[in-house]
């Protein structure tokens, strides 16, 4: 599902993002992915849902081989692979429900199938009948779901989360952390970058360690 | 959903989707609109004030005529003579003759001229005959020919072509024409210029939703056609507006023109732009609007990635 092979990203200046990254990461695993901040959590989240392609070496992602992708079949790549972000990226002027029918907006879906969509995933996400409401008028905790709703709306085989639960208090991670596990149980294949030790490893799924670039530990699951 | 039909949905969601969004900023719009309307209301206004002018020249030209002026010895009946000889010819459509006595009664009738007149003891006036030349003889080179062939002839003393001056202001109303299409075009590259800069601002504006749409798969045309729309509209609104503008600027003209043909004894009117100009308006505004947008599109909305 996801395949990286000595995978080099340098970013303009010679800041060098990844340094020789070789991983597989099958369909329907879930991974966590750690280190410190500027290790390339990011970055590599970032090759996978192509926002930036890789220097050296090749990424491929649900048979995609992502440096050799035209320009014009990048947002085909994007639809499939879903991204939810620290700050979550939420238009603020917009109701939730504009924030979460984006995806399937951008598809042409037809609008009645949008309204049964985006009440599905908010409903997945615990804020069933808020639609009407700004992403202002919510917890942080909420914002956060939303944005996990709008990235599971269109329903795409693959889930990178960038730091989710960064600004979180400890009980709010559980739940956000739960919330992918169940999206995992249905077959979703994910990858999670948190800096948040303990609970990664309470959690007990598959973690990748980076340092400084380089991929220095890839423990299985319990 | 078959492809075509897809296409032309998402097409009418953005043009109407787009159209909702300038009314929801009506101030906005509106100093958009008035901008472009202004800019396309100054050569049009021009050039139907133009077609009003060349509308007035075609009412004093009427068919066109030559005077002959007959020497003086010529008798009445060799005047006639020549009349005949003339309305034979396939070039002439026919021939008017005024005696010297029917010229002094023309000239007795303008006031002030009477009193001069009186002081003559003879009619100096020659003969005259007004030759109109036949169908399709109207073109420069056709009356310079019969106007030549007119002053050869022994009777005649001289040849006068009634028209130069309506066709002086017919050469004087093309150089005006072709200025205005000069106008026209500098102020249209402004229409596209404006509208470029314009669509620039909206693009910054919804950087961050451009951004979020980019991420979550959305395509270029899906990001791109928004703004197209909203140059589309912005253009032919303003050329519908410009069109309005210049019809009411005639129409508040209307009435010093009208009194000014009373003195003339004429029964002109000022004519507003028709329906074609007006469509032509509307098209031309939207190309450049389009066209504008276009521009502005591509080259700034492939800078914006999210990252």
């Amino acid at each position: 599902m996801i395949v990286f092979e000595r995978v080099l990203k340098r970013y303009p200046g010679g800041r060098c993002g990844l340094d020789g990254v070789s991983f597989r990461l099958a369909a329907g695993e879930m991974a966590f992915l750690t280190g410190h901040s500027g290790a390339g959590k990011s970055t590599l989240l970032k090759l996978v849902g192509l926002l930036e392609r890789p220097s050296r070496g090749q990424v491929r992602v649900l048979g995609r081989n992502l440096g050799r992708l035209p320009a014009r079949q990048v947002h085909r790549h994007r639809r499939e692979v879903g991204m939810v972000f620290q700050d979550h990226r939420l238009l603020m002027d917009r109701t939730l429900f504009d924030n979460v029918a984006l995806p399937l907006v951008v598809t042409g879906t037809p609008h009645r199938e949008i309204t049964r969509r985006v009440r599905a995933a908010l409903d997945q996400v615990g804020l069933r009948g808020r639609e009407r409401a700004l992403p202002s008028t919510l917890s942080g905790g909420e914002q956060q779901r939303v944005g996990i709703a709008r990235a599971v709306v269109n329903r795409p085989p693959v889930l990178l989360a960038d730091e989710p639960t960064g600004n979180l208090d400890p009980e709010l991670s559980r739940e956000i952390m739960a919330l992918f596990e169940r999206f995992n149980q249905v077959g979703v294949t994910l990858l999670v970058a948190s800096h948040d030790l303990d609970l990664v490893k309470r959690l007990g799924h598959r973690v990748l360690t980076l340092r400084e670039g380089v991929l220095v530990q890839d423990t299985g699951p319990r | 959903m078959r492809p075509l039909t897809s296409w032309v949905l998402r097409n009418l969601q953005a043009a109407v989707g787009t159209l909702g969004e300038l009314w929801r900023a009506p101030l906005t719009s509106l100093m958009s609109l008035l901008v472009i309307a202004i800019a396309l209301s100054l050569p049009s206004g021009l050039l139907a004030l133009l077609d009003n002018l060349e509308r007035l020249g075609a009412r004093w030209e009427g068919p066109a005529s030559l005077s002959l002026y007959l020497k003086l010895k010529t008798t009445a009946e060799e005047a006639r003579d020549l009349a005949g000889r003339l309305e034979a010819d396939p070039a002439v459509a026919g021939v008017e003759s005024l005696s010297p006595d029917q010229g002094l009664a023309e000239l007795r009738a303008i006031p002030g001229f009477d009193a001069a007149l009186e002081l003559l003891d003879s009619n100096p006036l020659p003969r005259v005959l007004v030759v109109r030349p036949g169908p399709g003889r109207h073109s420069d080179a056709e009356l310079e020919r019969l106007r030549a062939f007119l002053a050869a002839l022994p009777e005649v003393d001289q040849v006068r072509l009634d028209l130069q001056w309506v066709r002086r202001l017919q050469r004087l109303m093309a150089l005006a024409r072709r200025a205005v299409w000069l106008l026209a075009g500098l102020l249209g590259l402004g229409v596209l210029l404006i509208m470029g800069n314009t669509i620039r601002l909206e693009i910054l504006n919804r950087r961050a939703e451009i951004e979020v749409c980019k991420l979550v798969g959305a395509s270029d045309a899906f990001v791109r056609r928004p703004f197209l729309y909203r140059g589309l509209w912005l253009g032919s609104l303003g050329g519908a507006l410009a069109w309005a503008l210049v019809g009411g600027g005639l129409w508040w003209l209307q009435g010093p023109a009208l009194r000014l043909a009373e003195l003339y004894q004429s029964g002109f009117r000022l004519h507003p732009p028709g329906l074609t100009a007006g469509l032509g308006l509307l098209a031309g505004g939207g190309l450049l609007g389009w066209l504008g947008a276009w521009l502005a599109v591509g080259r700034h909305l492939g800078e914006i990635e999210p990252d």
